[in-house]
């Protein structure tokens, strides 16, 4: 008895709470999605296309494709598929309930605000019960962000697929965080004196990585942040580690271009209310943008010209932008699925479709240099494939089929839990479930 | 059972005139209930010390056909039409006469639906640009303050104002924060430019009190109490003795006037209307089993809880809530922030509306409200996806007339019927599509927002010079 049901909860929870040679077999099967409407991505959309899935990867996608005799196919006419969403910048499985600080885990108190050493995905919760919800509606790919302080700590890029942080790393880390909108949160007094503090640890970054014997035989004078901290920052001051700035007001993304070009720095602007009107700037210097599309209160005097145009606008300026939700915030954890939401408003507010499905998928797998594991339907690529009940943006579509590296995970959500248990309510106070 | 503790506790007259379930009755009128009032005659029975002085702006008559209208009271009538005359709703259906001198909009291919209702906004009290100078909405000094009241804190050039209008709401309830056990008086607004939050209000409307529940009130009082759920309960209670005790003091000196008129106060002036049911209730409440205390806790002293505000456990306790004729007003989507919000689930404003209770699609966030039609569509599809059979002719109705209802205003908003203000917004398309936009608004038939007419648009006083115009 005991045997049975622990069977029938392995099939019906997927494979990783088990073992993992049996998620290794499950993988290996060949899947052919026929007769739907592709959208590569890196391509034309496909009109009643095929995609191979095998191994985990994409083995192949067109509208002439030979399916394996020993595909398990599966038909799309009528449907829309395409590559599973990037969330780019969530906390996802670092936060659980935002008002319950046990399950807060997203910042480090570091050393003077600057906490470059703190690797955020260290401490996610891959057994979070947000996690599901987004998987199943079509996020397969996330940027897990630290946040406070002046340099936040290091985001990583993870993978959905349900199992350790382990499997989960795609690229950690991907970035470097720093706020540079808000002087109190630096802990210092005003704008200028925040770029100080922050040109300060970029220099004695620069020292250290050049005097590190001496720094090691203590013949160095004191520097403004911790040897981890400095350590955590050479990538950044070598150009190999984006640094992602986040930052609304226009001058202030102006300043953080001017601190780019000082140190060669590779920055990504977070947030970017007004980073429509710096668009020229940004696209000249290549510097990519994640931003929402649902923003539009002068909500503080950084972001007075915070509007819903801004991912379009920026676009349309030659900009890389990715999209993003509503941002850290309460109920951010529970709704990065919502980012179809925001692509859909940027269309409605003048970006092109092609360009918003771009923008959660490619755009930030190149943003972030991954583009050669997901973000698009390509042969090679992760087999991260959704396919939509219709055009995914529109909030009656529905995620039908999740495929992530190649498997389905047909779990139950929290959510759906409580949601049959209520169906039926009973007469009287009782519980609806008698056990 | 329950007219028994209505005579026990109420006394004859407040229950002769406490509104049934229906609330058809209109509130006495102000020459009414200022008949023989002398000093402290405010806290007689629907006092009105801060009248509106809305007046609609002027509207030119008015028809838009060929147009498909969600009229929230009906099936969806393709390709209809409709007159706004005079400030109302003059005819609506599938075709309708216009005079000569009508403005005549074709509206093919677009919707119409009636102007939108968010029955808990935080607009002008929780004004922008933010931070502590315009952080009006909480007067966290003591755990029940009935006496403060939330239009005293409106901003009127809150830039929020004008982009909720864009989205196309057309009445506002701002409420007091939650910070309190009984947070003060809500007031319900037209979504209009003016001076003065008078020239907002809406003419006739009742009233609300904010309640809340749970968590807020316990965790911001918990060095001086209540710092308990059962702490919280206390304090209810205690509240609704010593106004239970009040009204019927100055209900007695208002029907004798014998002796001295008792003395004036202002938070038991607040919840003795309440009794009266001349104030509707509005309880943030998240949890199944603190609603059904809350519910307890009006039978107790006999008013009715009107609304249910957040309700993310509302779908355990629907059949309940649609017993009592209790609204829920929710989020499609808002959940797990703490732990009484731990059960949210997509479904629930659908499981609320199919278990017969009115469900109300509530923002509580200036972002949100803007698109309140798009936050229906999710809770229709998450419905949907949970095997519960939904209509967009339902769903319309979380953001129109379910919403007028909760505010007691369902007789003059909410709904596109003959005779009702003319408040409508034309749509570019489906409302329920996210690609679809507010493109022209009308407020008693003036159009208030016209998308094609950027020069025209409403910014507030703040806006100007601090925000970018936005014209492309």
């Amino acid at each position: 008895m005991q045997i049975q049901l622990s069977r029938l909860v392995a099939r019906s929870l997927g494979c990783f709470a088990f073992s993992i040679a049996v998620c290794l077999s499950a993988g290996a099967q060949t899947i052919a999605i026929t007769g739907g409407k592709v959208f590569p991505v890196s391509g034309p959309p496909i009109d009643g296309g095929t995609v191979i899935l095998t191994n985990g990867r994409v083995a192949a996608v067109g509208a002439n494709v030979a399916i394996p005799a020993d595909a398990q196919r599966i038909d799309a006419t009528g449907k829309w598929v395409t590559p599973g969403f990037i969330n780019s910048s969530t906390q996802l499985g670092v936060i659980e309930v935002s008002q319950v600080n046990a399950t807060r885990d997203m910042s480090a108190r570091g050393k003077d605000n600057i906490a470059a050493a703190f690797t955020v995905w260290d401490g996610l919760n891959p057994n979070s019960v947000m996690l599901a919800p987004a998987r199943k509606e079509g996020i397969t790919t996330i940027v897990v962000m630290p946040s406070g302080g002046l340099v936040s700590g290091q985001a990583a890029l993870l993978s959905l697929v349900p199992g350790t942080t382990t499997d989960m790393i795609i690229r950690a880390p991907v970035a470097m965080v720093a706020e540079i909108g808000d002087a109190s949160s630096a802990g210092v007094s005003s704008r200028g004196e925040l770029l100080v503090k922050l040109r300060e640890l970029l220099e004695d970054t620069r020292f250290f990585q050049t005097r590190r014997a001496a720094y090691e035989r203590a013949e160095t004078r004191d520097f403004a942040a911790s040897r981890l901290d400095l350590q955590a920052m050479i990538p950044v001051i070598e150009g190999t580690l984006p640094l992602i700035i986040a930052v609304d007001r226009a001058s202030d993304i102006d300043a953080a271009l001017r601190l780019a070009r000082e140190y060669n720095l590779k920055i990504i602007i977070g947030g970017g209310a007004e980073a429509w009107m710096v668009a020229d700037r940004l696209a000249a210097a290549r510097v990519p943008v994640l931003t929402g599309a649902m923003n539009n209160i002068p909500g503080g005097f950084s972001a007075l010209g915070q509007r819903q145009e801004n991912a379009g606008l920026l676009r349309r300026a030659g900009v890389n932008v990715s999209l993003i939700g509503n941002g850290p915030g309460d109920p951010e954890a529970f709704n990065v699925r919502n980012l179809k939401q925001e692509a859909g408003n940027a269309v409605a507010y003048g970006m092109t479709w092609d360009d918003a499905l771009r923008a959660v998928t490619l755009a930030p797998a190149e943003a972030f240099g991954v583009s050669d594991r997901v973000g698009s339907l390509q042969t090679g690529r992760d087999a991260n494939v959704v396919i939509w009940s219709g055009d995914p943006f529109e909030l009656s579509s529905r995620a039908e089929r999740v495929f992530i590296r190649g498997r389905e995970y047909p779990e139950m959500t929290r959510q759906d839990m409580l949601t049959e248990r209520y169906k039926t309510l009973p007469n009287t106070h009782n519980m609806p479930v008698a056990r | 059972m329950r007219v028994l503790a209505c005579l026990l506790l109420m006394g004859t007259m407040a229950c002769a005139t406490r509104p049934g379930p229906k609330t058809g009755t209109p509130p006495v009128s102000r020459s009414d209930s200022a008949a023989g009032v002398g000093r402290g005659g405010a806290s007689m029975p629907n006092a009105d010390p801060f009248p509106s002085s809305y007046v609609a702006f002027p509207g030119r008559t008015t028809l838009i056909r060929g147009v498909n209208i969600f009229t929230a009271a009906g099936p969806l009538i393709r390709n209809g039409a409709i007159l706004l005359q005079n400030g109302k709703i003059a005819a609506v259906g599938q075709t309708v006469e216009a005079p000569a001198d009508a403005l005549i909009i074709d509206g093919a291919g677009k919707y119409l639906t009636p102007g939108l209702i968010d029955n808990h906004s935080h607009l002008g009290v929780y004004a922008s640009p933010g931070g502590n100078a315009l952080s009006d909405g909480n007067e966290a000094t003591n755990p029940s303050t009935p006496y403060v009241w939330a239009e005293h804190s409106v901003w009127p050039q809150d830039p929020q104002f004008p982009r909720n209008l864009a989205g196309g709401v057309t009445t506002l309830q701002v409420l007091p924060g939650s910070a309190n056990l009984i947070g003060g008086r809500s007031v319900v607004l037209k979504v209009v430019p003016s001076r003065t939050v008078q020239g907002m209000k809406f003419p006739g409307a009742k009233y609300g009190l904010k309640m809340a529940c749970g968590e807020n009130p316990k965790r911001v009082y918990a060095t001086r109490g209540p710092s308990t759920r059962m702490g919280n309960v206390a304090g209810y209670r205690a509240a609704w003795i010593a106004a239970e005790g009040y009204r019927r003091k100055w209900d007695k000196w208002n029907t004798d006037h014998k002796g001295d008129a008792p003395a004036r106060d202002l938070g038991n002036e607040t919840l003795a209307e309440v009794l009266r049911g001349n104030i509707l209730i509005h309880n943030h409440c998240y949890r199944a089993d603190e609603m059904a205390q809350m519910i307890d806790i009006a039978k107790e002293f006999g008013y009715k809880i009107r609304s249910f505000h957040h309700g993310v456990e509302a779908y355990k306790l629907a059949d309940l809530l649609a017993r009592e004729g209790i609204s829920g007003s929710l989020w499609s989507d808002w959940g797990s922030f703490k732990m009484e919000a731990l059960d949210a689930v997509r479904a629930n404003i659908a499981l609320v509306d199919r278990a017969g209770a009115r469900a109300i699609v509530h923002s509580d966030d200036a972002s949100g409200s803007q698109r309140l039609t798009q936050e229906a569509a999710k809770a229709m599809a998450a419905g949907i996806a949970a095997g519960i059979p939904l209509t967009e002719e339902q769903a319309i109705k979380w953001v129109t007339i379910n919403p007028a209802w909760s505010l007691g205003l369902d007789d003059r908003i909410g709904s596109l019927e003959a005779g009702k203000n003319a408040d409508v917004v034309l749509w570019s398309g489906n409302p329920f599509s996210v690609y679809s936009r507010a493109e022209k608004v009308w407020v008693d038939g003036a159009m208030l927002y016209d998308r094609l007419n950027a020069s025209q648009h409403w910014r507030t006083d703040f806006e100007l010079g601090f925000v970018p115009l936005n014209r492309n």
